[in-house]
């Protein structure tokens, strides 16, 4: 691993002899070129205008692939078919959703705190004069079912290069999984190498795991969500931009060299029509190195510091085709680059090969010819390979934008307007058609279920739901990601949200949340959509942050089904109008469609992450209850208000596997008046400890609550009004609450703010020594009996690493 | 005093030892793997994290580092030396402590706080703490399981080389629950755990491990001083 040596400025002539690379890996190339004798160039393509071209099975439809030829006045060589495969695709042209996520854009509150947003690796937002931080939720959920393992470590990777590609250091990962049921045995197989993956690669990368989620449902069998997310913090006059700017600047290829590993992975590329003939072995899962992402990591941030990048892009879905292609469109400028340069792993990789892998730790640099030398010097003293593979050529005289014109051994196998890859893919308003069944489903409602009525059947009830796999306590999994490394983890998992300490110096942090319910939104997208957006901002809220920015990943079926793709409207409906209601604004994310088998696709599920700035970490406010101060115990309040809403309750699905009715209601008004009162209540001290209400309501608060530090709870239920009984008080999915422990001779203060901002307060009980979570007239569960059930079913389920006895 | 912290490619909690360092009241030297220089510090860490992305065995290359040799040398004439998690695998592969760190029997990766008893007070690295003290802080590794044969396991304990032990359940199935050790002079000091983030009351479980960075510099003011503590005495 060092810096390649024929890495001089390239000179300017497009058909440099390839006899100058002194590379000797590379003579199998030519040797394979010649063998094969006929790679398909720009002047092969004008010559035979009427060879066949499999598109179809490169995904591209009949109509696309005469516009390919329209734009290109021929048609297009295997190469460009490949490229524009890749960019066209859904994944990466976002060509369903386009007409959808404008409402982003155009719903976007009014901010000045963005630097970046939609459009960009990431979006970037100004939390203090100097510093900034960025974020972004994405999603690895094909790649993820295929190979668990790298599935899920290369979608850290990948997050973390977009994170790195805006200047920011990577601080923190956090992952939203969903999986089948629980006790399926594929889920055996795809849960523990999905964790492993995560933990494997960011571990390794040194980011703390500070959070997410772990749902399981049967829609996700064969379909299992991974998305992963990850924030990266970074001097506001660092931040890097993507724009291949600059006539003569370098192209430079840093990181990893090039394989076939991620061939296809974004499109179908993978069909066998489309090899020559020369390989089968192409999986198209990518496989991540993530001892590589560090050295990358360090070394770019390295460079960043010393001034030496001019652009950059990460290498991820698409490979090198993207990177190439939106710099040069991001810049209008031409790009002229020479394929044979590439430092590859298999030297017998064609062109279309070399342009579509997905090879991991890859980034692309545009560096001026002077500043070339310093940014291979830093390369090598971390051990990544550098080369300069090409150079930024002008836009043409009539100041139209340059061409991208690639060779391979002296072969000019590309010859595109980059900005047609990039930008000008298609676009397509699908049809969209409620659910046939949408009606029906929202008819049959979970309020009319037959419910535990009893002081025993609550007190069951109690035991099963927290034992239930939606509900239980998740340290198998969380044990296995490090959520300490870089010092500066406040609250991580299983905390409402995840609290990092940004600047040590004056304490400013930041709290992020990831939340997303996918029964709420198959019972109504958008409801359902907005009830996400709720979620993740009072989470984030609740730890006495001040929510200022959303990054989504949009998980659906099949956008070619009306009825997958009324659902994905409806909620970003939902989100761009929620996000106007609180005003923050979206700024970044990503779609995954297709997420289907046959014709069952998954619940709709938008995954919600918001981000949060803390001026001083030192008042965020944990979800334990600490232990009392005195005999007398801390005072619980519960917020917000309480209807019976069971529809799409985890309690509905845990006792009668039934998912009907309409989700909770959702008020951001209400939200935000909470949000405020409870940065208010943490800042002057007024809480020692609170917790979001969310799945299983306020059970399985109090039950969380009290096992955080063993700490007991009395409580008493208020007075019954005819709906509300003490079932609904413990298992109701109302929004907008949380409970919350003051401290006495707080409490009054507290009452009085939350008064003031117009939430409503009700005193539910006391924090006790006893180690008993008591409700009173109803039961009494010690808190050993509940850590038992809480904690063992994840055990049950994928093994037990318990306590290793001692030899 | 002057405690250097070595990065190797692939450490990951060289910051927070240096931090730690600071924390304790000391002045953090950051040292390079390439470079054989130590820099004149009174004492080194060498931190957490993956050295060379674990290639061949966790820490078996890091050992050959530059800086190593220079570090090697220094030890067996008596420089303190902690090795964190990985610092403790380097130290094993560098022969400077017996035994070997190998994959954690149930095969997971594991971060969790975790309570340790410390077994030796005469260390340059533990001379603060009580003996028998029971400590917590975090401990997260994959690879972090002891092993030794009977002979060495014997004589560690034999002569009170064992410098802490896993309590209250053993997290990754260590012989006779052995979380760290320490060589023969009381010098070199190997943890598995990392005591470097258990400094800071907002981001740690406790302060326990403070007393690891706080016993360095009283050992070297002990060694400056001409009052000989900890270790050196031996």
């Amino acid at each position: 691993m060092t810096t390649q040596p024929d890495t001089a400025p390239v000179s300017k002539t497009p058909e440099q002899p390839a006899a100058k690379l002194s590379a000797s890996a590379f003579a199998a190339t030519d040797v394979l070129a010649s063998e094969f004798g006929s790679v398909d160039t720009v002047e092969r393509a004008l010559e035979t205008p009427d060879d066949l071209q499999p598109h179809a099975e490169l995904g591209l439809k009949d109509d696309e692939y005469e516009r390919i030829k329209q734009i290109l006045g021929r048609r297009p060589t295997a190469s460009e078919l490949a490229m524009y495969s890749i960019m066209w695709s859904e994944h990466c042209s976002y060509k369903s959703s386009k007409v959808h996520l404008r409402q982003f854009g155009e719903k976007a509150p009014k901010n000045t705190r963005m630097l970046a947003g939609i459009g960009e690796n990431a979006g970037v937002v100004q939390i203090s004069d100097e510093l900034a931080v960025t974020f972004k939720v994405e999603s690895h959920n094909h790649p993820s079912y295929v190979e668990p393992y790298q599935g899920a470590a290369t979608g850290v990777g990948g997050i973390v290069r977009d994170i790195l590609a805006m200047g920011a250091r990577p601080i923190a990962v956090m992952d939203p999984l969903r999986f089948g049921a629980a006790d399926h045995p594929d889920t055996a197989r795809v849960l523990p190498g999905v964790v492993a993956g995560i933990g494997g690669y960011g571990n390794c990368l040194g980011l703390p795991n500070i959070g997410g989620e772990i749902v399981f449902d049967p829609c996700y069998q064969g379909n299992p969500l991974v998305n992963a997310l990850s924030i990266g913090v970074l001097p506001v006059e660092r931040l890097q931009h993507k724009e291949a700017a600059g006539e003569g600047n370098i192209v430079v290829l840093l990181g990893a060299r090039t394989g076939r590993d991620g061939i296809g992975g974004v499109s179908v590329l993978a069909s066998a029509t489309f090899d020559e003939g020369a390989e089968q072995r192409r999986p198209s899962v990518q496989v991540g190195d993530p001892f590589m992402e560090k050295l990358l990591i360090e070394s770019c941030l390295e460079m960043y510091d010393a001034g030496l990048v001019a652009g950059i892009q990460d290498l991820g879905g698409a490979g090198l085709t993207c990177a190439l292609t939106e710099t040069a469109a991001a810049a209008g400028t031409g790009m002229r680059v020479w394929l044979e340069r590439v430092p590859l792993r298999e030297a017998s990789m064609s062109p279309t090969e070399i342009l579509a892998s997905e090879s991991q730790e890859r980034m692309l640099l545009i560096v001026t010819p002077e500043k070339l030398d310093q940014v291979l010097a830093v390369a090598e003293k971390w051990g990544v390979w550098a080369t300069a593979i090409g150079e930024v050529t002008a836009s043409d005289a009539a100041g139209h934008p340059g061409r991208l014109l690639i060779s391979w051994n002296d072969h000019v196998v590309v010859d595109v307007p980059p900005g047609s890859l990039a930008d000008d893919g298609p676009v397509y308003a699908r049809p969209i058609r409620e659910p046939a069944d949408l009606i029906l489903l929202q008819a049959d409602r979970a309020e009319t279920l037959p419910r535990p009525t009893t002081p025993e059947e609550l007190r069951e009830t109690v035991l099963r739901m927290i034992a239930s796999p939606n509900l239980c306590d998740k340290s198998w999994v969380t044990e296995q990601y490090d959520r300490y490394v870089l010092g500066n983890t406040v609250l991580a998992q299983p905390e409402d949200s995840g609290v990092l300490r940004i600047d040590e110096k004056t304490g400013l942090g930041v709290a992020l949340s990831v939340d997303g319910n996918g029964r709420y939104a198959r019972l109504d997208p958008y409801e359902g959509a907005k009830l996400a957006l709720a979620e993740s901002y009072r989470n984030v809220a609740i730890s006495g942050a001040e929510p200022i920015a959303v990054s989504d990943c949009l998980n659906f079926g099949s956008p070619e089904d009306p009825a997958v793709m009324w659902q994905f409207a409806e909620a970003v409906r939902g989100i761009a109008d929620g996000c106007q209601q609180l005003n923050i604004p979206v700024t970044g994310g990503n779609v995954s469609f297709y997420n289907q088998t046959g014709a069952a696709a998954i619940h709709p599920t938008p995954v919600i992450g918001v981000l949060g700035v803390l001026e001083n970490v030192a008042t965020r406010v944990p979800m334990g209850f600490p232990p009392p101060p005195t005999a007398e115990g801390d005072l619980l309040f519960l917020l917000g208000n309480t209807d019976c809403e069971l529809s799409g309750s985890e309690w509905a699905w845990v006792t009668h596997n039934h998912l009907g009715g309409k989700p909770p209601k959702v008020d951001l008004a209400h939200e935000e008046r909470l949000g405020r009162l409870m940065r208010q209540a943490a800042e002057r001290e007024h809480v020692v400890a609170a917790h979001d209400l969310s799945d299983g309501g306020l059970s399985q608060v109090l039950v969380e609550s009290c096992l955080r530090r063993n700490v007991g709870a009395r409580v008493t239920l208020p007075e019954h009004e005819a709906a509300t009984t003490p079932f609904v008080w413990l298992f109701s999915e109302s929004a907008g609450r949380a409970v919350v422990a003051v401290p006495r001779g707080h409490d009054k203060a507290f009452t009085a703010l939350a008064a003031e901002h117009g939430v409503p307060c009700t005193p539910i009980g006391v924090t006790t020594e006893e180690p008993v979570l008591e409700i009173h007239n109803q039961f009494s569960l010690g808190l050993d009996e509940l850590r038992e059930a809480f904690s063992s079913t994840m055990r049950n389920l994928f093994g037990s690493p318990a306590e290793v006895a001692a030899k | 005093m002057r405690i250097g912290v070595v990065t190797f490619p692939g450490s990951l909690d060289d910051g927070d030892a240096a931090r730690a360092v600071r924390i304790a009241g000391g002045e953090a030297v950051r040292l390079w793997h390439g470079d054989a220089d130590i820099h004149g510090v009174d004492a080194v860490v060498l931190p957490g994290g993956f050295s060379y992305g674990d290639a061949l065995r966790c820490g078996a290359i890091a050992r050959f580092a530059p800086v190593m040799e220079t570090i090697i040398d220094a030890a067996r004439g008596g420089l303190p030396v902690l090795g964190i998690c990985n610092g403790f695998q380097i130290l094993c592969e560098a022969h400077l402590l017996p035994g070997a760190l190998t994959r954690n029997q149930h095969l997971h990766f594991r971060n969790r706080d975790q309570h340790l008893r410390i077994g030796a007070t005469n260390t340059a690295w533990t001379n603060t703490f009580t003996e028998g003290e029971e400590i917590l802080i975090p401990v997260k590794n994959g690879e972090g399981c002891f092993v030794a044969d009977t002979h060495t396991l014997d004589e560690l304990e034999a002569e009170g080389r064992v410098v802490a032990r896993y309590t209250r359940g053993n997290p990754n199935g260590s012989q006779r629950d052995i979380a760290a050790i320490t060589n023969a002079a009381g010098n070199v000091v190997g943890i598995m755990p990392h005591p470097e983030h258990a400094v800071e009351a907002l981001t740690g479980p406790s302060l326990d491990g403070l007393g690891f960075f706080t016993s360095a510099l009283r050992h070297l003011a002990g060694v400056a001083g001409g009052q000989l503590t900890g270790g050196a005495t031996r």
